[in-house]
């Protein structure tokens, strides 16, 4: 399968065989002398890594009290590249390499952050943040309400998740269905190379705890960016307008969508196409606008189908505009299992391009949609 | 007293016995180094700066509470006076403590941070991931533990292989204090503030007791002696303790002393009827303090059919 540039988004179209986890490029990035990160400072495409990495650094040269922990933040550069040789700029103490303790380091970011630095902790791999759980949803959540206002923890949890490539059951997790039930934190997902600069940027800003999910295959995916741009942290993007359904994503999910467009295009099926962004809170008024012009919904996920992010979505979509439904709100979700070793069992996991098309087909055909 | 006529409800942990641990701190140390602690924090945030009327409001659930009743006996907080609580679940606030050393490192302002937790908060795994960023990156913090023998219903020694908390900090030094007597808590604080800020971090164990159950719901008799609880009490009572000292070198007298009580015994009945007369969180107390900036955070109807959706004007039909 070859990477193509896509019509509409003008992005490289995530190639399904050919892409690789960031890691892989490293030998790749460092022989070249930082000509990379001389590259990523100037305009022009790039890679979502840079972007993410540039959203860091402004931050950090703007405000003395952003600084980073995670595991290999520092001198190894970053697992996925985002902190690469910024602790050459910013110091050890502001780019910590913390030992391997997220539930310990989690804390200790919370911590600092109760007093006002606003840290940006990161997760090697969202996964590992279950050894966090604790500290996320009863210290970074809850405290800014049981303290009654006197403490803010304004802090950053940041990380790769999200189905790879053959990572095998554990790395491949999607936890913004274990977090989305917290109150008091805020979910964010990135999807392209310009909102994950503008969103990272807003969510350092912002005085909440926001959970920010990157996802590991979009690293090096390439596109452009807004200079000084902040995204709205709760605002959904509408990707495409159309009429006919709306099919609401996110993440990595966008670009299954997107494909899966192409397709329907072809059969003269004309979709509204909304990346969520953020995963909590929902931005009720984009969707609901959407959803009152089409009538019909598809929601396509990564997260599985039980206790996802489409099953609070589908629910608040079937209470709050269920005289605006012509049809009942279709789900595709990855399936209740944990995701398997083999290439084509992984496949079979997730959502794939074929079965939004055969779902879209089937709403606007007004049969019944299996998900 | 209060509990048993149904007005402070839910998870109560009393500190009585254990008095000589926060007021010897706070001797040696000053608002500007941090504190956080577990639920037993009724003493301690007296010793920050709650007042005595708060803490009651706060158990009575009332507005005028330390944290306006959203808290509870178990989550005091004084942000300005830098004594962060107060917190719920056993061992989970070391890291945050680890935490308020590092802001202190970073901010370069020779401060420490006092993160004090229980003989049977010492055996979380958490606790030996925060010391050791602690000691690795010479963070100023001194861990306190409050030994006061029991994790709820379990002792020391049927909980702890090593019993000696101390010296669990492995490779960072640690200090054994009577924590029954105050002025010997007075000094090992500052002897240890004084190593953290110079060397890194310490561990003080204080040698100290309950005299009440874990919490309201435990008679704290079964799994000790009432001669146990009462021995102790005769023996080592931080109060008497103070109170033979004031009387022993002429510093006051009894009479005096006395004098003292009943008017403090007065000002804590005052105070308990006050906040007896504070009023009820209003409801929409509920939705603020969510998030920072409300975002619009709404009472969802539990009756789903009431859930519409507002859009602003002239959004709808794009």
């Amino acid at each position: 399968m070859q990477g193509r540039s896509c019509g509409l988004c003008g992005q490289t179209r995530f190639a399904e065989a050919r892409l690789v986890a960031a890691p892989k490029t490293r030998r790749h990035v460092s022989g070249r002398n930082s000509r990379c990160i001389t590259r990523a400072a100037a305009s022009g495409p790039k890679l979502m890594w840079e972007a993410l990495r540039e959203a860091v650094d402004e931050e950090m040269e703007k405000d003395p009290t952003v600084c980073v922990m995670g595991e290999d933040v520092g001198h190894y550069g970053g697992s996925y590249k985002v902190t690469y040789d910024l602790y050459k700029k910013y110091g050890d103490l502001r780019l910590l390499d913390t030992p391997i303790c997220e539930n310990g380091f989690m804390g200790m970011g919370i911590g600092a952050a109760m007093t006002g630095l606003r840290p940006i902790v990161e997760g090697m791999n969202m996964g590992f943040l279950l050894l966090a759980y604790n500290q996320i949803s009863n210290n970074a959540g809850m405290l800014h309400y049981t303290s009654g206002g006197q403490f803010k923890v304004p802090i950053v949890v940041r990380g790769p998740g999200g189905v790879g490539r053959q990572l095998g059951a554990e790395h491949s997790q999607r936890l913004e269905s274990y977090f989305q039930s917290i109150p008091g934190v805020q979910l964010v997902a990135c999807s392209t190379v310009a909102n994950a600069k503008a969103l990272l940027k807003s969510a350092i800003r912002s005085d909440n705890p926001i959970i920010f999910f990157e996802h590991v295959l979009l690293y090096n995916v390439k596109g452009e960016t807004n200079d000084n741009y902040y995204q709205d942290l709760e605002r959904a993007e509408v990707v495409r307008q159309g009429k006919d359904v709306t099919i609401l994503c996110y993440s990595r999910m966008r670009y299954v969508v997107l494909q899966a467009v192409q397709e329907l295009e072809k059969q003269g099926i004309d979709p509204e196409v909304i990346d969520l962004i953020s995963l909590k809170p929902f931005d009720m008024h984009t969707i609901s606008a959407s959803v009152k012009k089409t009538r019909r919904v598809i929601i396509v996920e990564e997260c599985m189908k039980t206790g996802g992010i489409g099953a609070s979505l589908s629910a608040q979509i079937n209470e709050a505009l269920f005289d605006d439904l012509d049809h009942q709100v279709v789900r595709l979700s990855s399936q209740d299992v944990p995701t398997a070793y083999a290439y084509e069992l992984e496949a079979a996991t997730i959502v794939q391009p074929e079965q939004v098309v055969e779902a879209a087909q089937k709403i606007v055909q007004k049969q019944m949609a299996y998900a | 007293m209060l509990y048993k006529q149904k007005l402070a409800r839910g998870f109560l942990h009393l500190a009585d016995g254990q008095e000589a641990v926060p007021v010897g701190l706070e001797a040696a140390s000053s608002y500007k180094d941090s504190l956080i602690q577990t639920y037993r924090d009724h003493c301690t945030a007296v010793g920050r700066g709650v007042t005595v009327k708060e803490v009651f409001a706060e158990l009575l659930g009332r507005v005028d509470g330390a944290v306006r009743g959203l808290g509870g006996s178990m989550h005091l907080y004084k942000a300005e006076n830098n004594f962060y609580g107060g917190m719920g679940i056993v061992g989970t606030h070391v890291p945050l403590g680890a935490g308020l050393a590092f802001a202190h490192k970073y901010r370069k302002d020779g401060c420490v941070s006092f993160t004090l937790y229980g003989d049977g908060a010492a055996n979380q795994g958490q606790i030996s991931e925060a010391i050791n960023m602690s000691a690795l990156w010479n963070l100023p913090v001194v861990f306190v533990v409050e030994n006061n023998h029991f994790g709820m219903g379990t002792s020391q020694d049927r909980a702890s292989k090593s019993a000696r908390f101390y010296t669990r900090g492995d490779y960072i030094p640690g200090l054994w204090v009577d924590g029954m007597d105050v002025l010997a808590v007075k000094n090992g604080i500052a002897f240890a503030r004084q190593h953290a800020l110079e060397h890194g971090p310490i561990i003080v164990e204080m040698d100290t007791y309950r005299y009440h159950g874990h919490s309201i719901s435990d008679p704290g008799s079964s799994y000790r002696t009432r001669d146990e609880i009462q021995g102790v009490r005769r023996a080592r009572d931080p109060i008497e303790h103070v109170r033979t000292l004031l009387t022993e070198f002429k510093m006051a007298s009894s009479s005096e002393l006395k004098q003292l009580e009943r008017k403090l015994k007065k000002g804590v009945q005052d105070d308990i009827e006050a906040a007896k007369q504070s009023a009820e969180p209003p409801i929409e107390d509920l939705w603020n303090n969510i998030y920072r900036d409300g975002l619009g955070a709404q009472f969802r109807n539990i009756d789903s059919t009431r859930n519409k959706i507002q859009l602003p004007q002239g959004s709808a039909g794009r």
